[in-house]
């Protein structure tokens, strides 16, 4: 099967829905690039490169560059989309969703429960997030617990580039709106990746291994590092389940549940601040229906509470590690075993 | 444009139903029977009557939170409305959204918005999807002098601009965003803003409904012929407060009376068409009638209907989920 | 026999670069028949049991359960009991040295990958392997696997035969689009795979649906099949597991459908690794599969019986042909291949389920 990149897997899922619905246009800053400039058309593709070449496929009527101005065409894509189109608006960087939350979270999240039920708006808001890049605090937060505390949104955060394929086919496909997350470090990952449309449905998440000691939710970029730590911790003998949600909302719960209750023990990785982030969520959600499974405490393994710094001896430090899962994996490993009630 | 007869009595009808409408909102609400927050359009009538006129179901419209008005003047049913308003299962939104968030986007109605400035970016969408499909429709943000002030009015009307969308952005500057006065707030003249996006701008006065319909229509054909953008800024009366229960204290003792006196456009449209013998006030009396009954009706149906099952609560989040 | 034979890790699918000793069965110093299942060889994609290819005494065991090594390195030795310990050390010396200086010079060739060839069917996906002159053998696969269902097998003739293995049209990497969901229809789907190969005929070997598809074909374009290899075949009675088509069917995630895929194995054990189960699920993913899945499910199996019957194929005694079963097969029962020809050379495994392609792949291989 061949290799693709997460570029050109998220580039191959926007070509082949356009292909198939010619109600799917694109938007967004720079997303062809150079329009009105005298150099070259489809410059830039999108500021790193994903859309590049639909311009040249679909033309200016479905591939559409805007003004800087995320409000107007996030705006515009939700009432595109509740008037019969299916949008996929580039929010460059979900940095910037503080100039334009208004039109996705009390609009576009809001007209089909508002409406009573009349209205749907499928539209997908692809969007990269995470550090790594040196991009310093405002281009490299992982703002999708924000996003996922709003009813009547999804997020979707794939992990790979197969995962990125199927689960933007289906995000376009999808009725709602969806905000789909991107880490900006990854789009030279490479993965095999088929060439015929699939979709991934939202809200089953992925077993990437099934071991009995330790049960490790990761997300996004995280799950890459999960993957390694469990591969040394294999080496040591503990045994890991390695869990990807793939959307945070709707969220697996059951599963994560299931696999707790094999393990007894879970760690959770999360590359979002630390603070009313998925890994709160999920840890809450365990510790309250799950309690009598665990024989250790939940730990999460997080950014601390500060914003992402620039210097990349900074930087570094503040993006989990495999290390520091593998580390947080060891702990809950060693800690004494509950004694029953 | 020409107008007939059935068309004046079209106008009528819906400007008298709206009146009606609010009047008795007005009363209803005082009385408790109306939960929430209530803004009342009454004495903007002749602004979304005059333009909507122009439109058909696959023309698309956003408002504002002050709504109802330009939710009757888009067809919206008046009995699901009113139902919409007490809350009720058989509201035109089964009592989820409320006088702020009535839509019916069968009729083109995409909501009104509690969000003040909500309208315009939602409007270039709908301008693109027909612009993108080719329907020869046109799609038309309401905002007031307060929404006028917001980043969203000035995006949107960059964006429509550039994208050359077929759109229409109507200022219904009635004197107040809130408390405050649009004298002291919207610097400048907003049809001098238009001219700096690139677009017409046109000042109408709110109380004639024929300068508002005719300004309409010209911006309107200019969208469908896919000349872009146009800016209609529409100079009205605010006859109750900013949110029924507001004091007004604001306002000057006896402002209310001498507006209502002398700048209704209802009574103004009364005499311009009684006056020059296009109808007799027979006929407009015989609407009044119809539209008070409806009203009437409307009430007291809404206050008999049921409220929403508690299972409500969950459902029409997503599409699935 | 030579007094020391080697133990190596096999090659398990043509892309096995490693493979990892999941467990011993036997002790250093127990004595082993030729056949015997010596230790459990684990991949991502797939368990199965190592047979001694020789008899002798287990007399050292090199890698440990767990342990992961190379296609082809030493995992154990066996040796005459009465042979010194310092001749079995010195073996493993210099296998040891050999091996990697072999490594060292030979950078490992590119497995063989598949390809989608054009028909007038629409994309077909193959996967060749093995000399272009060599005679022709085409392997069909079951309803809802693909070209890997002979992972096994297909190594161990792409030594000496011309091998290609084909995905059905709604499977794997093939169209999704059906020429028609019954036997005969799918067949032509082969046929077309086979000309734009260039290969007019081939000794057919088919597995559950893909040996109905065989005998399809060999009923319709009877100078295509030279020989038939017929492996837990649909189409030679009624019954069939209708709980495993439904199971199979509506699995979505990993554990369930590995569930339904133990079904296929005589062992409860299911020995499908995760990457054989992942690339299940993302066949069905693909736009179309599951549709097509179903319509074959529909016309072939519908209400767990099985709609048609090719035993009429088998009556030419001019072609050689072989059935082959696993005694504790729970998809289709082997009581079928009873009352078959006389020419047919019937074969029943008794420690085999529905797969004995992937759960006997050696005896397979020498029958053919």
């Amino acid at each position: 099967m061949p290799k693709k990149s997460f570029r050109q897997a998220v580039n191959e899922a926007l070509r082949q829905e356009m292909e198939r619905d010619p109600s799917v246009v694109v938007m967004g800053e720079d997303i062809a690039g150079g329009m009105g400039a005298p150099g070259e058309d489809d410059a830039w593709g999108g500021p790193l490169g994903v859309t590049k070449g639909l311009l040249a496929r679909f033309g200016r009527g479905r591939v559409l560059d805007t003004p800087i101005s995320e409000s107007a065409f996030i705006g515009a894509a939700a009432g595109a989309a509740a008037t019969g189109l299916r949008p996929v608006a580039d929010l460059m960087f979900v940095d910037f969703m503080g100039v334009c939350f208004d039109q996705i979270f009390n609009q576009a999240a809001k007209f089909r429960y508002m409406f009573g039920g009349k209205a749907k708006t499928p539209m997908v808001i692809r969007t990269m997030y995470g550090a790594g890049f040196r991009a310093a605090s405002q281009h490299s937060q992982c703002l999708y617990p924000v996003f996922t505390h709003i009813p009547g949104l999804k997020v979707a955060i794939p992990s790979s580039p197969y995962e990125a394929k199927g689960l933007m086919i289906q995000a376009i496909r999808d009725d709602d709106p969806v905000i789909f997350f991107e880490h900006k470090a990854m789009y030279d990952d490479e993965d095999e990746v088929p060439d015929e449309a699939y979709t991934i449905p939202f809200g089953e998440a992925n077993f990437l291994r099934e071991g009995e000691d330790v049960t490790i939710v990761a997300i996004g970029r995280m799950v890459k590092f999960a993957r390694e730590a469990a591969d040394q911790l294999a080496r040591e003998k503990i045994d890991c389940t390695v869990l990807d949600p793939r959307t945070t909302s709707p969220l697996d719960i059951g599963s994560i549940l299931e696999s707790v209750r094999e393990t007894g023990r879970l760690v959770v990785v999360d590359e979002a601040n630390p603070r009313c982030n998925m890994a709160t969520d999920i840890s809450a959600q365990v510790a309250e229906q799950a309690f009598d499974a665990l024989k250790a405490p939940i730990r999460m393994v997080s950014p601390p509470h500060v914003p992402v710094p620039f210097s990349p001896a900074l930087e570094d430090e503040f993006i989990p590690s495999a290390e520091k899962i593998g580390a947080a994996v060891r702990s809950v490993m060693a800690a004494p075993a509950r004694r029953a009630a | 444009m020409q107008l007939n007869r059935d068309d004046l009595l079209r106008a009528w009808r819906e400007m008298r139903t709206i009146r009606a409408f609010e009047e008795r909102v007005h009363t209803e609400f005082a009385a408790g029977g109306i939960p929430g927050f209530v803004h009342l359009y009454a004495g903007e009538e002749a602004s979304a009557v005059g333009v909507c006129m122009h439109l058909s179901d696959r023309d698309v419209i956003a408002s504002t939170h002050r709504g109802h008005g330009h939710c009757i003047a888009k067809g919206c049913d008046v009995k699901a409305m009113m139902q919409e308003i007490f809350g009720r299962a058989g509201g035109l939104c089964a009592g989820k959204g409320g006088s702020m968030h009535i839509a019916d986007i069968s009729r083109g109605m995409l909501g009104a918005n509690g969000i003040v400035g909500g309208a315009p970016p939602l409007v270039c969408g709908a301008a693109l999807t027909a612009k993108v499909r080719g329907t020869g429709g046109v799609a038309i943000a309401f905002c007031g002098d307060g929404g006028a002030n917001q980043g969203t009015t000035a995006e949107g009307m960059n964006l429509a601009s550039v994208w050359k969308l077929p759109a229409l952005f109507v200022i219904e500057d009635n004197g107040y965003a809130e408390s405050t006065a649009s004298a002291w707030s919207l610097a400048g003249d907003p049809v001098k803003r238009a001219e700096g996006y690139g677009m017409p701008g046109t000042r109408v006065d709110g109380r004639d409904f024929f300068a508002v319909h005719e300004a309409a229509g010209e911006a309107i054909e200019r969208a469908r012929k896919g000349e872009g953008p146009s800016l209609l800024h529409v100079k009205l009366e605010r006859f109750f407060g900013h949110f029924e229960g507001d004091a007004m204290t604001y306002r000057a003792a006896d402002e209310v009376a001498r507006l209502r006196a002398e700048r209704d456009c209802l009574a103004s449209f009364r005499r311009r068409v009684t006056e020059a013998g296009l109808l007799d006030g027979a006929a407009l009396d015989a609407i009044d009638r119809e539209a008070a009954a409806l009203i009437e009706e409307a009430v007291s149906e809404a206050k008999a209907a049921a409220f929403p099952r508690p299972a409500e609560l969950l459902t029409d989040v997503y599409v699935s989920y | 026999m030579p007094d020391i034979a080697p133990l190596t890790m096999p090659k398990l699918g043509l892309s096995m670069t490693e493979g990892q000793v999941a467990a011993w069965h036997k002790a250093d110093g127990d004595k082993i028949a030729a056949g015997e299942e010596i230790a459990d060889i684990e991949t991502p994609k797939i368990t199965t049991a190592l047979e001694s290819p020789a008899a002798g005494t287990l007399r050292r065991r090199l890698v440990g359960p767990g342990e992961t090594v190379p296609v082809g390195a030493l995992i154990g030795v066996l040796a005459d009991p009465l042979t010194p310990d310092a001749e079995v050390e010195a073996f493993v010396e210099e296998w040891r040295a050999r091996f990697a200086a072999e490594k060292a010079a030979e950078p490992e060739a590119a497995p063989p990958q598949p390809e989608r060839v054009a028909t007038p069917l629409g994309p077909i996906q193959v996967l060749e392997a093995g000399p272009a002159a060599a005679p022709p053998v085409v392997l069909i696969h079951g309803f809802g696997s693909d070209y890997q269902s002979f992972l096994l097998l297909q190594p161990l003739l792409a030594g000496r035969l011309r091998t290609l293995a084909v995905d059905l049209p709604g499977h794997g990497g093939s169209t999704k689009e059906l020429p028609g969901a019954d036997p005969a229809s799918l067949a032509r789907a082969v046929a077309a795979a086979m000309s734009a190969r260039g290969i007019q005929a081939a000794h057919l070997v088919g597995h559950s649906l893909g040996a109905a598809v065989a005998l399809a074909l060999a009923e319709q374009e009877p100078a295509r099949a030279l020989a038939l290899t017929l492996v837990s075949p649909a189409g030679l009675g009624p019954e069939i597991n209708g709980a495993f088509i439904a199971g199979f069917l509506a699995a979505r995630r990993p554990r369930a459908l590995a569930g339904v895929l133990a079904m296929l194995f005589a062992d409860e054990q299911a020995p499908v690794g995760h990457e054989m189960v992942e690339a299940v699920l993302r066949a069905k993913r693909l736009d179309g599969a599951e549709a097509a899945l179903s319509a074959i499910a529909a016309a072939n199996f519908p209400e767990g019986r099985q709609a048609h019957s090719l035993r009429r194929v088998l009556a030419d005694p001019a072609r050689p042909a072989n059935v082959v079963w696993g005694r504790h097969d729970r998809i289709i029962p082997a009581s079928q291949a009873a009352g078959l020809p006389p020419h047919v050379k019937v074969t029943i495994y008794e420690d085999a389920g529905h797969v004995a392609h992937m759960e006997k792949p050696d005896h397979l291989a020498r029958l053919i």
